[in-house]
């Protein structure tokens, strides 16, 4: 495919338009950005507001589980799944091109208002990390973790601990299905025994656990906790790079909705997943990056007005993750707030004669407040 | 035919003159009224000052100061007002001791109806003469037009109370039609003093409502102020210039104050209906009331701040289209013997 990023320069700041591949209007000089560049890789500032295509393939076997619901709605929709290329993502991935792996791993920390973007500028940097080889541990929402969960199991490898095996077997498999050829080339470097009889010997490759995991779902959550031990222990080698990315990660120091037999609230270090995930957010391994994201809606006991991290996170949590870089994200700019809206009308999505209009852009504009999602919402019953 | 829009409720109360020799006599009134001037002076006293300038709003004040009252009607709450106010005027009888009526067109019914009627016409045929004369002398006549615009007849109700008796639609319309006539000769200015009395001046045309200036603050930008009321939210609007289209509430985003979609597209109507939505900034305090009457408020104060910024014309659509009027709904008072403002208590059978 060809490139079509060549671009038309106009005054002052760099207002880039270029024409899509699908059918142009001839009436009104009607500028829609996309962009056919479809390796995060390559993505610059010249392609910022701009939206490229995963193919449909791709987004099975790398998101199994990451994205947005309503964004999986909206593929199944138009059938194809466009993502824009923002600004903290952009800036996200020259981070990550830019780090040497010999430091132990930096910490990244996305935050900003509700329905800004986060999750989305989450699943780019995966998407990159992927394309680029890297072994990518993507935990969707924290936040399923640490509520509504129907059983609840004494751990048999710490007795103090709580088990939940429907959580981790539902995990695991998404995460053989992202990572399949890594399970195979990764060995465990120590004998694990699952309960009485079953074991597993040093040097089977990782796959074995995540099996083992899936058979016998009462050890998920053990085999979870292996699993990252395991990953944590190699990618100091270098033989891989790492990308641990958590959504939602101030689930795993808040509280937590769940109670035990006798009624008394759960803390989260008492759940086995969340334990072993804060381990893994530990910055005492190199050889990756850590990408995190704060998420109000489905926090608890947060006000709805809380964003930034500390307010999110908590004190524990903060000094947890103390030293990272936070990065901001925004409401659409004009330019990708036009982009978004050149996108809908392309696609066909808002039928109203009047969306079509000058006054009814200004209109969306005014009312959704350049805000992704209110856009969406707004866009739907139109 | 000229219809009645509104009625005084004073004179909603039947004519009491006309049902005959009244109940009131003169000697009665006389009474009433040396009463009230004794009573005057002795609530002048009361109230500390001066009996002999004393005037009738004092009296109000007195009296509203003595006796508050709680009473949502006006006319329920105590008054004194001198009893030609209070009392209706009658008509005194009209016919002698020996029985034969004093004026001449008694026996026609409406005596003073037809009176007015042949008084009328005699000026008019005054007029006529006098236009007739200044044809012979071969003068100019006079053609200064009397400003019908500003100025009403008098409706059939206030007719009847100068008349002290009924009339019907159809003398009423004879009557008007008759005055018409008269005005619409040129030298009609002679029986001006007349006529006078027969028209009100009508005062809704001369309030007309003034549009402030822009002002403009320290960088140039041009900025106007408005306020606005909803159902106890009451809400000022400062609308800027040259902006962006963002708008602050109490200092908060209004994505994040109204979060519901119906009261942002309450603040976008006023701007979506002129045009201009995304060349206004706004800044806006408000308190009170709920999250709509909140809204509803801080649209009526932008809209009654875009005022400033535009045209005549595009303000008189802002008004029909109704962004200009206070909304006059507010909550209804219960009622004794309900559940609500409406709503009964549950009907049961037995």
């Amino acid at each position: 495919q060809l490139d079509h990023g060549c671009a038309l320069h106009t005054a002052a700041r760099a207002g880039l338009s270029s024409v899509s591949t699908q059918d142009v209007p001839a009436e009104k000089p009607r500028v829609v950005f996309h962009t056919s560049e479809s390796d995060p890789a390559k993505h610059t500032e010249q392609h910022e507001g701009r939206l490229y295509n995963i193919p449909l393939e791709e987004v099975k076997a790398v998101f199994p589980h990451g994205l947005p619901y309503r964004f999986q709605q909206q593929i199944q929709t138009f059938n194809e799944a466009r993502v824009m290329v923002r600004r903290p993502a952009l800036e996200l991935l020259a981070y990550l091109k830019g780090s040497s792996f010999a430091h132990p791993a930096v910490r990244y920390v996305i935050y900003g208002e509700r329905g800004t973007g986060k999750t989305m500028t989450l699943c780019h940097v995966v998407h990159y990390c992927s394309r680029q080889g890297w072994l990518v541990l993507h935990v969707p929402d924290a936040h399923l973790w640490v509520k509504n969960c129907k059983e609840l199991l004494q751990s048999s490898y710490n007795k103090e601990r709580l088990d939940q095996p429907l959580q981790a077997s539902v995990w695991l498999k998404n995460f053989k299905t992202s990572n399949e050829r890594f399970l195979q080339e990764i060995k465990t470097q120590k004998k694990y025994m699952w309960g009485k009889r079953e074991s597993t010997e040093e040097g089977r490759p990782l796959g074995e656990v995540v099996e083992q995991g899936l058979a016998r779902v009462r050890s998920a959550s053990d085999a979870v906790g292996v699993l990252l031990r395991e990953i944590k222990q190699q990618s100091h080698r270098g033989s891989f790079r790492l990308l641990v990315a958590v959504d939602g990660v101030n689930a795993l120091w808040g509280r937590t909705t769940l109670r035990k037999e006798d009624k008394s609230p759960v803390s989260p270090e008492e759940l086995t997943l969340v334990h072993n995930l804060r381990k893994m957010l530990r910055n005492d391994w190199s050889g990756g990056a850590i990408v995190t994201t704060l998420s109000q809606t489905g926090s608890l006991f947060k006000p709805s007005s809380a964003y930034t991290p500390h307010e999110l996170l908590g004190k524990e949590g903060f000094d947890a993750l103390d030293p990272f870089v936070p990065i901001p994200v925004a409401n659409y700019s004009p330019r990708e707030f036009e982009s978004c809206y050149g996108y809908y009308l392309e696609r066909k999505w808002l039928q109203h004669e009047k969306a079509h209009t000058e006054d009814g852009k200004a209109e969306l504009q005014f009312l959704s407040g350049s805000n992704p999602r209110q856009l969406a919402r707004l866009a739907g019953p139109l | 035919t000229l219809r009645l829009i509104c009625t005084t409720t004073t004179v909603q109360r039947k004519n009491v003159g006309a049902s005959g020799p009244g109940k009131y006599t003169e000697a009665f009134i006389k009474n009433q009224i040396e009463e009230f001037n004794l009573g005057k002076r002795h609530l002048a006293n009361m109230m500390g000052e001066d009996p002999e300038t004393f005037t009738q709003e004092d009296i109000d004040r007195a009296i509203a100061y003595l006796f508050p009252s709680g009473l949502f009607d006006k006319q329920a709450r105590p008054m004194m007002k001198h009893p030609t106010e209070v009392f209706p005027e009658q008509r005194k009888i009209q016919w002698g001791e020996d029985g034969r009526p004093f004026h001449f067109l008694f026996y026609t019914g409406k005596q003073s109806y037809y009176s007015l009627m042949h008084e009328t016409y005699e000026k008019f045929l005054n007029v006529q003469k006098h236009q007739d004369q200044l044809i012979a002398q071969d003068l100019p006549l006079q053609k200064e037009k009397r400003n019908l615009a500003g100025s009403r007849w008098l409706t059939k109700i206030e007719l009847e109370e100068m008349l002290l008796e009924k009339l019907s639609d159809d003398d009423y319309s004879r009557f008007i039609q008759l005055l018409q006539k008269l005005v619409a000769l040129p030298c009609a200015d002679i029986e001006e003093s007349y006529i006078q009395k027969f028209s009100k001046e009508v005062p809704v045309q001369s309030q007309k409502l003034v549009i402030e200036p822009l002002q403009y603050d320290e960088q140039g930008v041009a900025f106007s102020t408005g306020e606005g009321k909803r159902k106890t939210a009451i809400a000022t609007a400062v609308v800027y210039d040259n902006g962006t289209g963002k708008i602050t509430v109490n200092g908060t985003d209004i994505l994040h104050y109204f979060p519901v979609l119906q009261d942002r597209e309450q603040l976008l109507f006023p701007f979506q209906f002129l045009g201009r939505i995304g060349k206004h900034d706004m800044v806006c305090t408000v308190s009170g009331g709920g999250r709509s009457a909140q809204a509803g408020a801080i649209r009526l104060a932008s809209a009654k701040a875009l005022r400033s910024f535009v045209t005549e014309k595009e303000v008189e659509f802002m008004r029909q289209a109704g962004l200009l009027t206070v909304d006059p709904r507010v909550k209804e008072r219960k009622k004794p013997g309900q559940e609500g403002p409406r709503r009964k208590f549950t009907w049961k059978k037995r």
